[in-house]
């Protein structure tokens, strides 16, 4: 068995600010907890698979599946909206933008 | 009347709306009173449409009264499972995030549904986003298992297994990502299939894990499932990853129903340490039937599998991570914290995402953040995809021995709601044996094969087939189904207490 | 954080001196396909907001990307024409990030396997020796798709900082995008500004002759970054780079660099360092300003689309792509360039001018090549720069100014009529021979008129009428100005003065 990597709560808060989830700063220790012991049992893929194994991301070897250029119909910006929590002028309202892209 | 119409198999009932001997609507009303009935404590439905339930058998009536030629499942009533998209009925994933969100589009499964005359009766409850094994994640609540009230009904698709147990409906679509249709009929005595990754189009799937997700059929028997697998099943050109091959002849094989001459190989890594004993027992008879209805018995061993699990557990929650990104209060679902101070978008959705979203749901992502960082990409993520490498050619070179593998589908049969949930690596393990599959992308079955002798709680077999070799697990199915049928004199839902 | 407070900066002429500049660009295309990247919604500029719009490019829970047959070809034309390699196989990637303008909060995009890679395009830039070639190494061209508009609400100039909230469309979600990126450019020394404006006119060259994109840089449909280090000398490792975003124009892109060089030298001389960081060009003021702070903490966890299959582009038809390419635009201008007999200097006019088709097609319409370049690369390029439109978008097109060239090859146009033909085909009056029509503009070609005006004038100024007919054949301009004059410039003034010199008897 891998060894248990160590999960800190800093670690926790850098990944719930990738995965954008606002954690309860309480809630930190308990998942440092729980994802070391998950990552500590998952850890042993790393005994098996050589590097001459090569890695298999899509079940079927499916290859060069295309659409064709040709257009289809759009909802109507009514039906694009309807499920928006909020909405103003035909377009999706957010709050401020902090980060600048 | 109303009893007889809602113990009728799939088949029986399409049969007798084809013939005019009952009306679609008549069957329709008679699963809805049913749900009216019993599922406040089964509680196997999130949504159930009414309306739209009788709307579509009243149009299959009208098709018949007009001539038309019915299809093979027309005026049969289905649960749909709540990760499908159904155009303007509430698709919630059993997740708080997509509370009152209704779809303005149709999955290509549901589409397939509708234009087959199938009558949909509502949405079934599952694990939030499909990830557990108990439906004790749905932010809605547990699905209590038919059999026992107190107990489990499997997971995530619990909802669709149970509705099919508890009579609620002959026919439920499941989706497995790690064994999410086999596990629930395992634990409620039902039949159900996770076909050929591929087989059956994902476009309006709510994607778990993209790489692993497929669905399938539930049912009370193997021919039914057969039919719904050859209604929703086909190429699409929606989904990319859509086989282009044809459908094989599911119904032709369940019908057919004969072993004789088949290699039947039971996986030696999948089913010692840590099965229930009386799963073992039934499973161990059901073994000996086969091989008296004439089918060759062989071990075979897939050495990689012991790793599955691990391999399953960074590649469902790295996929994961990024299919539930999009979860983020802006274009549809709810919205947490927008009136509290003056939040960025940045906070808000992070508050929504954190409020939306529940322990399991969380945990995943964060596991599937961390295995995609950077820095861990290739001792996790990487390695996951190499193990799945193994495990295919686990099964090719058993593929080689044996026509079909066998397994007991779930280590244990049903346990207690709450017993697991507080052990994340517990209740992962339920999965252990139907995980292969999904990561090599062959096609498995759960049937019913008796009860096991501690507990009197059902138990089932999983039989797996190569990719595109869906109809084998028919055949196979069918043939012990109709021997343990003998063997029992009825089927093994009349065991169950009566709701 | 945006202020336009401008740093401080060396003299031009002093970095160059002290430092050695290297490059890098990045240009977005936006292709021109009849749908998006992954869906089939239409890709119309100037749509109603969210009009054109599915669950796929919404992002929409249970939606799922189908790849766009045409994009996979174009890409492959695109890094064909740039003398790339095509991969034999390769995948979609997603490049996971939070942002409101992405539906799916990653977009799908190309990482380590990229469909075109290594090629190079050569760009010619006139230097103190003459005109010389600089090879730009081309390290990538890859797919990926478009996010949608964000416009900013409240607030003081609609831009991000300060505003009260924005409105999302995404319209533009999904549009398929190529990104083209240079290897680092080195060598360029002085001219580092000049190669880059020259390597992006190149590329939108080579896009336009394959037909790929309307490369229209105003309407963002080809986006350029440019990625800039100084270092002390050619032999000493790179400095750190800034990437200024959001320059588009061709003539930005040649003040972009340069300022950010002339920036990036005081920071250094003063003994600062660098920033790693994206910088936003100012049109207005031509300054860049600091965006955000690139840091080793973003981590866009690429991983292979599990929703998509791999690309393998059939060899047999690459090389059929391959043989059906559009000539190089290089090779093509020379060819253009020796058959007009036509100067360096005068072909890059026509080029930087953005004119060389239309020039080629009025030729090939029967004008003379100088006619045309007067017309298109002179008149018309000034009116659609104050227009602030391309010059294939004024409505004019190479048959009308052919056409108006004819007529004054016929003498039935002067110079300034034609001019005035022209302006009336601008103002939508029809075609040259409508217009000319319409406002009763033909060469006035009948003697009679003539000669009635030629007298008028000779009473009115007898002197000058005795001066030509002692033979002071110069002073005829006189008259002649004044026929012109009373004739309202529709008169030929060559047959005026042949006219006016018989009528005095006086040969030249």
């Amino acid at each position: 068995m891998s060894e248990t990597p160590s999960i800190s709560r800093e670690d926790v808060a850098h990944l719930a600010k990738l995965a954008r989830i606002d954690l309860p700063p309480e809630s930190l220790d308990h998942y440092a907890e729980q994802l070391a012991v998950i990552l500590g049992a998952v850890a042993q893929v790393s005994e098996v698979a050589a590097d001459d194994v090569p890695a298999t991301s899509h079940p079927l070897p499916l290859v060069n599946v295309f659409r064709e250029d040709v257009v289809r119909g759009s909802l109507t910006a009514e039906e694009a909206l309807s499920g928006a929590p909020s909405v103003e002028s035909d377009r999706f309202r957010v709050p401020r933008i902090l980060d600048e892209e | 009347m109303t009893s007889e119409l809602i113990s009728l198999t799939a088949a029986e009932t399409a049969s007798k709306v084809a013939s005019g001997e009952v009306s679609a609507v008549e069957v329709a009303n008679a699963h809805l009173d049913r749900i009216g009935a019993v599922d406040e404590r089964v509680h196997a439905f999130l949504y159930v449409d009414r309306e739209g339930a009788i709307a579509a058998a009243d149009a299959v009536d009208k098709a018949r009264a007009a001539g038309e030629q019915l299809s093979p499942l027309a005026g049969v009533p289905l649960a749909l499972k709540d990760v499908m998209t159904q155009k303007g009925i509430p698709t919630t994933c059993g997740s708080k995030i997509l509370e009152g969100w209704r779809p303005p589009y149709d999955a290509t499964v549901t589409a397939r549904l509708k234009a087959a005359g199938v009558v949909i009766l509502g949405k079934t409850n599952m694990d939030e986003f499909a990830m557990g094994s108990s439906t004790e994640h749905s932010a809605y609540g547990p699905t209590h298992n038919p059999w026992d009230l107190d107990r489990i009904p499997g997971g995530s698709g619990g909802g669709s297994a149970a509705a099919v147990a508890a009579f609620e409906a002959p026919l439920a679509i499941g989706t497995d990502t790690g064994g999410s249709i086999r596990q629930p009929a395992a634990v409620t005595g039902t039949v159900g299939v996770k076909p050929t990754y591929g087989a059956v189009s994902r476009y309006g799937l709510v994607a778990l894990a993209s790489s692993l997700d497929q669905a399938g059929p539930c049912s009370r028997t193997v021919l039914d499932a057969a039919l719904l697998h050859s209604v929703i099943a086909g190429h699409d050109p929606m989904d990319s990853t859509s086989v282009t091959d044809p459908v094989p002849d599911v119904v032709g094989a369940a019908l057919r129903a004969d072993v004789k001459g088949l290699k039947i190989g039971i996986v030696r890594e999948l089913g010692g340490e840590g099965y229930q004993a009386g799963v073992r027992q039934r499973f161990d008879e059901a073994v000996t039937i086969l091989e008296g209805l004439g089918a060759e018995i062989v071990e075979v061993s897939c050495p990689h599998f012991p790793y599955a699990l691990a391999a399953y557990y960074l590649i469902l929650p790295s996929e994961c991570s990024s299919n539930l990104a999009k979860f983020d209060g802006v274009r549809f679902g709810i919205r947490v914290g927008e009136g509290d101070g003056d939040p960025s978008i940045e906070q808000v959705m992070g508050r929504t995402r954190a409020a939306g979203f529940g322990d399991e749901t969380i945990r995943r992502i964060m596991l599937g953040t961390y295995a995609l960082s950077a820095g861990y990409y290739d001792a996790y993520y990487g390695q996951a995809q190499k193990v799945r490498t193994l495990i295919q050619r686990d099964f090719a070179a058993a593929f080689a021995q044996a026509d079909v593998l066998i397994s007991p589908t779930a280590p244990t049969t049903a346990f207690k709601l709450g017993e697991k949930l507080d052990d994340p690596l517990a209740m992962y393990l339920n999965d252990v044996a139907t995980i292969p599959a999904n990561l090599a992308g062959i096609p498995g079955m759960s049937l019913p094969v008796g009860l096991a002798p501690e507990d009197g709680l059902p138990v089932g077999l999983q039989i797996m087939a190569p990719a595109l070799a869906d109809d084998r697990l028919y055949n196979v199915g069918a043939a012990l189904e109709a021997a343990l049928l003998q063997t029992w004199g009825h089927p093994i839902l009349q065991e169950a207490p009566s709701l | 954080m945006s202020t336009s407070t401008a740093d401080a900066v060396v003299p031009y002429d002093e970095v160059v001196a002290e430092f050695d500049p290297v490059l890098g660009l990045e240009v977005h295309v936006e292709l021109g396909t009849n749908t998006k990247m992954f869906c089939g919604c239409p890709t119309e500029f100037g749509a109603e907001p969210n009009t054109q719009v599915c669950p796929v490019c919404l992002g929409l829970p249970g939606s799922m990307p189908a790849v766009n047959a045409t994009a996979v070809e174009s890409a492959i034309r695109i890094g064909l024409a740039l003398n790339c390699k095509i991969a034999t196989w390769c995948r979609f990637a997603r490049k996971n990030y939070f942002y409101p303008d992405m539906p799916k909060n990653f977009q799908t995009s190309q990482y380590d396997e990229p469909i075109c890679y290594d090629g190079y395009l050569d760009v010619d830039v006139e230097t103190d020796e003459g005109m010389k070639t600089f090879r730009v190494g081309i390290e990538r061209a890859h797919m990926e798709e478009d996010t949608g508009k964000t416009s900013h609400q409240g607030g003081a100039t609609g831009r991000i900082h300060g505003a009260d909230y924005s409105l999302v469309d995404y319209n533009r979600a999904g549009i398929p995008l190529i990104e083209i990126v240079t290897k680092t450019i080195e060598g360029t020394g002085k001219y580092a500004p000049e190669v880059a404006r020259a390597y992006v006119t190149a590329l939108r060259e080579i896009l336009r002759g394959l037909g790929v994109s309307d490369v229209k840089m105003e309407q963002g449909s080809l986006r350029c970054d440019a990625n800039v280090s100084l270092r002390p000398s050619p032999d000493a490792k790179f400095g750190t780079r800034t990437e200024t975003k959001n320059v588009n124009s061709l003539r930005s892109i040649e003040r972009a660099v340069r300022y950010e060089m002339t920036r990036q030298a005081a920071v250094l001389r003063a003994g600062g360092t660098i920033i790693q960081e994206t910088r936003h060009w100012h049109e207005d003021t031509g300054i860049t300003t600091s965006g955000r702070e690139k840091s080793d903490a973003e981590d866009y966890r690429y991983f292979p689309e599990p929703d998509l299959v791999p690309i393998a582009p059939d060899p047999a038809w690459v090389e059929k792509l391959r043989s059906e390419l559009p000539e190089n635009p290089a090779v093509y201008q020379a060819r253009l360039q020796a058959a007009w007999g036509i100067s360096d200097f005068d072909m890059m006019a026509v080029v930087r001018s953005g004119a060389l088709d239309l020039v080629a097609e009025t030729v090939a319409l029967g004008a003379d090549q100088a006619a045309a370049r007067k017309w298109w690369v002179g008149e018309l390029t000034r009116i659609a720069n104050d227009r602030a439109v391309e010059l294939t978008e004024l409505p004019i097109t190479p048959a009308d100014v052919a056409r108006v060239e004819a007529l004054v090859g016929e003498g039935a146009l002067n110079d300034k009529l034609a001019r005035q033909v022209i302006e009336g085909v601008l103002a939508g009056e029809g075609s040259p021979d409508e217009v000319v029509a319409a406002r009763g503009l033909a060469v006035v070609s009948d003697d009679g008129p003539l000669l009635e005006a030629i007298d008028a004038a000779l009473a009115e100024s007898p002197d000058v009428a005795e001066k030509i007919r002692s033979g002071k054949v110069a002073a005829a301009g006189a008259i002649v100005g004044a026929v012109m004059k009373a004739t309202r410039g529709q008169a030929d003034a060559g047959r005026v003065r042949e006219l006016l010199l018989e009528r005095l008897g006086v040969s030249e």
